[in-house]
């Protein structure tokens, strides 16, 4: 038992460590889009483009919180058909960032339809790193 | 004046009487009991589809649209009613192949077949909310139990009223509106 206990929190630290620390996925995309060009993804930056709203052409102002609200510990609602949206901080909803297909699918979904275009990889990596810190 | 109190509650009498034969396209509770077919539509059997297109709202039971309008809708995704839904040409492909093979044209479930007919809308039709049977069953239903009711919002809402929906049922003992409460009629 002595012996046992602190292995176990150790194991338990570790665990924890790579949930919220070390998120592999967000890991490995911000490797690529390092490579690609992104050379210092930048939180405040992410914050920035987050918050920021945008005119679309049918004259509606878009932002990212138009669908996932201003906290982003909080849910959200699908701005046309009202759906529950789980909070995207990764600190309470930790299913948030944890697979690449997702992230990908959602940056493009999301940046086409609310900034008119597929945001660049520096964007990318910037948003990625605000809403991980959340 | 007697008479014409006869003659009125004759009327109301005949067309009370008629209304089960109207309305008796196999609705009874009793039919329902015993008939798996006319109770709902199959429900979602692939998790992919279920997965894919739950996201911003309810997927709905493939049953509820025929092939060609499933074809439209999977071959729009990037303009998705107004929404980008946009997927990999791979998980497109494999969605639409179940949808079309569990259309309502495809299925023998008795509530499929009604929403598989047509008018003369159909041919560009993507919507559940837009074909024939659905209009039919819910024109009695004024806008301000929908549109102007902040938790129902819209029709394509299944879920909102029919507290089955996710399941495939859409029995009447299971609406639920909002604000408004059971539907008995
Ligand atoms: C029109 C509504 C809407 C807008 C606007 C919107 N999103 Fe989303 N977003 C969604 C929905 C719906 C999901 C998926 C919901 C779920 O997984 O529960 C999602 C998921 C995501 C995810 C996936 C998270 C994960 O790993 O599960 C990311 C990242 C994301 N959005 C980022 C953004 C960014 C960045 C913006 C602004 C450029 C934005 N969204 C604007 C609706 C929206
Ligand atoms: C990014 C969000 C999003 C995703 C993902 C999504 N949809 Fe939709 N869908 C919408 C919106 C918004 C509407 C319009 C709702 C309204 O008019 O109230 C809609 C409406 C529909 C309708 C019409 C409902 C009616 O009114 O009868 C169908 C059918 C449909 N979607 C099928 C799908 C299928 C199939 C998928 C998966 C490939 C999918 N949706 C994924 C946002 C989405
Ligand atoms: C505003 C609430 C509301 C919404 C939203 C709604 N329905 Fe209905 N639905 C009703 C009511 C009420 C009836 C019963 C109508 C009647 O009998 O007069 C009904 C009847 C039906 C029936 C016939 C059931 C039977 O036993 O005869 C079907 C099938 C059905 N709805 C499917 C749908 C589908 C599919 C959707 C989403 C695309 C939907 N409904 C959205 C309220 C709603």
């Amino acid at each position: 038992m002595i012996i046992i206990f602190p292995f176990v929190l150790l194991l338990a630290g570790l665990f924890s460590g790579a949930v919220w620390a070390d998120n592999a996925a967000v890991s490995e995309m911000l490797d690529v889009y390092i490579q690609q060009g992104a050379v210092q993804p930048d939180a405040q930056a992410g914050k920035a483009i987050w918050l920021k709203t945008f005119i679309a052409s049918d004259g509606s102002i878009r932002s990212c919180t138009t669908c996932h609200g201003n906290d982003l510990k909080q849910s959200g609602k699908h701005v046309k058909t009202k759906k529950l949206i789980k909070p995207m901080a990764p600190s309470v909803n930790p299913d948030r960032l944890s697979k690449t297909r997702n992230i990908r699918k959602w940056f493009r979904r999301n940046c086409k339809w609310t900034i008119g275009r597929e945001c660049t990889v520096v964007e990318k990596a910037s948003l990625l790193a605000f809403i991980n810190q959340q | 004046m007697k008479g014409r109190n006869i003659v009125i509650s004759s009327i109301l009498v005949l067309s009370v009487a008629s209304i089960p034969f109207v309305w008796s396209d196999d609705d009874s509770e009793e039919w329902q009991e015993y008939s798996r077919h006319s109770t709902g539509v199959a429900k979602i059997t692939n998790p992919v589809y279920l997965q894919e297109c739950g996201d911003c709202h309810m997927a709905y039971p493939a049953g509820l649209l025929p092939a060609d309008a499933w074809q439209r809708v999977m071959n729009g995704l990037e303009d998705h009613f107004g929404d980008n839904a946009e997927l990999d040409p791979s998980t497109r492909k494999q969605i639409t192949d179940y949808l079309i093979a569990n259309s309502a044209d495809k299925s023998d479930y008795r509530r499929s077949q009604r929403f598989a007919k047509r008018d003369k809308k159909s041919n560009d039709n993507m919507r559940i909310t837009e074909t024939p049977y659905f209009r039919h069953e819910h024109n009695e239903i004024l806008a301000r139990l929908v549109i102007t009711n902040k938790e129902v919002n819209s029709f394509s809402n299944c879920n909102s009223c029919h507290q089955k929906a996710e399941q495939a049922s859409f029995k009447e003992r299971d609406i639920l509106i909002p604000g408004y409460g059971r539907w008995d009629d």
